[in-house]
């Protein structure tokens, strides 16, 4: 066991945590953002894959990171317009039409890489940003502090929208839609724009998380990649109840039960790897088993505003 | 291929509950629908309208793509029915369907089981794990009744920490459903290589059953009697919902579950009950098709059923027969269509993207049709108000002149 406790060792498990989380907690402020408001984005998943796979083909064109984030932030936003206008505008089922955003985006995206990338399979390049002298220090130096930049935008954006939804009239507005509906209505504020807001922002950030799980976790995209990462999301949504520094710790979590699983296969102690993937959601269930009931759920979520009725 | 079928069915459909959620409009479509006798021809035209349209624009994804679309759909209808091709399209029906009323039973109730393929793939190893040994021990009549019974225990089970989280505290089906799912994928994938690993194999696999063990085929053709085992369960899943006082408390549920309590339902084992009956049944589809088609099960195999019969289910109105001409409209398009994307050298998911146009196409001709119904305006409120005072200026000033 002494090996595991190097000081390489542990700056690779702590990069393993940090890759795994963070496209996580991009996905699930967005979401959090999005459920807030009364909207339940099923889709995420979808929206995570196409910003993937944007993200991936931008950062490919260009050979800037930055552009390929940027270009899956923009993917997951258009993918978040059909549920805009669909569900919001016109109060469509936003079960059967998240289902169907999940299906598209991973048949898209599956369709194109295999048509367009699937035999020479290219790398986006990496990046990384040495925090001059922090990134001196040891094991933290090679790895919190020499991540790409892109990292300490997320961390960025998570805080900015943590504020924004708990300090700021914009947050109490999308807080109100997810309430009760009606008393923003009343009130003189717009459901229907507040939650095409929420939505966008939610489909912004799902395109962020993908697009960083393909351009700066991984360096590639793979059909599915995301693998179910969508669907967390919206289960450290629920944990976390609209805290956003709770979200960020749910997800660190995560992130580490999945380096824990990357270390295992690495030792020579046979655990099976799904044992370790099924850890995370044993832990929700007992999780919801035990406080199932302080587990808030608005009860407007998941039903479209109709103005006037009951 | 099926108009008259399904103009039968719609017209014989006693109600039709709508894919929304239950609300201001549910009722008054039921009672619109009467006034005006035009729903039998109506009700086709918004079954079939989304698969039409959806293909459609498929087509022109496809030609985006450099392919040829008239090439695909005619190598899907050959790969589908032409020759012997049939039979594997009535052979790939028997778990769509059975997983369809699995389906129907709780969307009925408005509540949504989306763990069915956990619940499929735990309820398929115990069957792939236990079918070479039961077998062989005792009589194969024997071991298929143990098995499916097992099977359809696994699968009920499995939603049984949903269902009970959900009478009790109400937690969201929706997350809990599909976190169990991803717990029983994992688990089934331990199964497979910890306790039923074929010790004859490298990969990891259960052993496989003899081909002269399987379930038997119908007399003349290659269909397992499976088949004929979703069918007898569709007609009687239908008799239930629309000819027993289980059907009406059903509907009477699914419309208002506080309604449901004021007239003397229990609402809690309600939803409990509806949870183990939609599992059980997806345990079933899971024994069928093992122990008919497959005959053995290894890790990471997940045919993923659920996802793309789910749109179907909508377009049935949620009625267990009615959804038999779908079911097989869709068998012939998944078991045609997977060849044919081979063929046209498309990734297999390329139908994952025509079921998704379904979804969303579904959802938008309903929303038509029911506000052409209602005669209302197909603008919501709040968002007609944005557009109503430019218009408005617009039209006097044409009356105007």
């Amino acid at each position: 066991m002494s090996d595991l406790l190097t000081p390489t060792f542990i700056s690779a498990f702590i990069i393993a945590c940090l890759a795994g989380a963070i496209p996580l907690m991009l996905a699930a402020v967005g979401e959090t953002v999005g459920e807030q408001s009364g909207v339940l984005n099923l889709g995420i998943e979808g929206m995570m894959l196409i910003g993937a796979y944007v993200g991936y083909v931008i950062a490919l064109g260009s050979g800037s990171v930055w552009l390929g984030m940027l270009g899956g932030a923009a993917g997951g936003a258009v993918m978040s317009l059909v549920l805009i206008v669909l569900n919001v505008w016109l109060g469509l089922n936003q079960i059967v039409l998240g289902i169907a955003i999940t299906l598209a985006g991973g048949g898209v995206t599956s369709v194109l890489y295999d048509q367009l990338y699937s035999k020479t399979a290219p790398r986006v390049p990496t990046n990384s940003l040495k925090i001059p002298g922090l990134s001196q220090l040891p094991v933290v130096g090679n790895s919190i502090f020499s991540q790409s930049g892109v990292f300490w935008v997320a961390i960025a954006l998570a805080v900015v929208v943590a504020f924004m939804l708990k300090r700021t009239n914009w947050g109490l507005g999308i807080r109100a839609a997810g309430q009760k509906p009606s008393s923003l209505d009343t009130a003189g504020g717009s459901v229907m724009a507040t939650r095409s807001q929420a939505v966008l922002l939610g489909g912004t950030f799902a395109g962020l998380g993908g697009a960083f799980l393909s351009v700066v976790a991984t360096s590639a995209f793979t059909p599915f990649m995301t693998n179910g990462l969508g669907y967390i999301a919206i289960i450290v949504t629920m944990l976390s109840r609209a805290r956003i520094l709770a979200v960020g710790l749910v997800s660190l979590v995560y992130g580490a039960t999945v380096a824990v699983g990357t270390v295992l296969q690495l030792t020579s102690l046979n655990i099976p790897t799904d044992l370790v993937t099924m850890l995370p959601y044993v832990v929700v269930m007992i999780v919801l088993l035990i406080f199932g009931r302080s587990v808030y759920i608005s009860p407007v979520l998941g039903a479209p505003y109709t103005r006037g009725a009951r | 291929m099926a108009t008259t079928e399904e103009r039968t069915r719609a017209e014989g459909a006693p109600t039709a509950t709508t894919a929304q959620r239950p609300g201001s409009e549910a009722a008054p479509t039921g009672a619109a629908e009467r006034r005006h006798g035009v729903s039998a021809l109506d009700m086709v035209v918004r079954s079939v309208l989304p698969i039409v349209l959806a293909l459609a624009v498929a087509a022109l994804i496809l030609l985006a793509l450099g392919k040829n679309p008239l090439a695909f759909y005619g190598s899907v209808i050959d790969n589908g029915i032409v020759g012997q091709n049939w039979q594997h399209s009535l052979v790939m029906m028997c778990p769509l369907l059975l997983i369809a009323i699995a389906l129907i039973v709780v969307f009925r109730g408005q509540l949504w089981n989306l763990g069915y393929s956990g619940q499929f793939l735990l309820g398929g190893v115990v069957v792939a794990g236990l079918a070479p040994q039961l077998i062989a021990a005792t009589s194969p009549g024997f071991a298929y009744v143990v098995l499916t019974l097992a099977a359809i225990a696994v699968g009920a089970a499995w939603t049984f920490i949903p269902a009970w989280l959900k009478a009790r505290f109400g937690t969201n089906e929706i997350i809990t459903t599909l976190v169990m799912s991803t717990i029983g994928i994992g688990l089934t994938n331990i199964l497979v290589v910890y306790v039923f690993q074929d010790p004859a194999v490298q990969s990891p696999q259960t052993r496989a059953m003899d081909l002269s063990v399987e379930l038997p085929y119908i007399p003349g053709t290659q269909v397992h009697i499976g088949f004929i085992v979703a069918i007898v369960v569709a007609i009687v899943f239908q008799f239930v919902i629309s000819r027993t006082s289980f059907g009406l408390r059903l509907d009477v549920f699914g419309a208002s579950p506080k309604s449901a309590l004021h007239v003397g339902i229990n609402s809690r084992r309600m939803t409990i009950v509806l949870f183990l009956i939609s599992g059980g049944l997806i345990g079933l589809a899971a024994a069928m098709d093992i122990l008919g088609q497959w005959g053995y099960m290894r890790t990471n195999w997940n045919p993923d059923y659920g996802d793309t019969i789910m749109p179907f289910v909508f377009l049935a109105r949620l009625s267990p027969v009615g959804c038999i001409p779908f079911v097989a409209f869709y068998s012939v398009f998944a078991t045609g269509g997977t060849i044919a994307a081979q063929e046209t050298g498309l990734s297999v998911d390329f139908l994952r993207v025509i079921v998704a146009l379904i979804l969303v196409f579904m959802t938008i001709t309903e929303y038509v049709g029911t506000k052409r119904q209602l005669g209302q305006s197909y603008l919501p409120d709040e968002l007609k108000e944005t557009v109503r005072r430019p218009l408005a200026a617009l039209t006097r000033r044409s009356t105007a002149q």
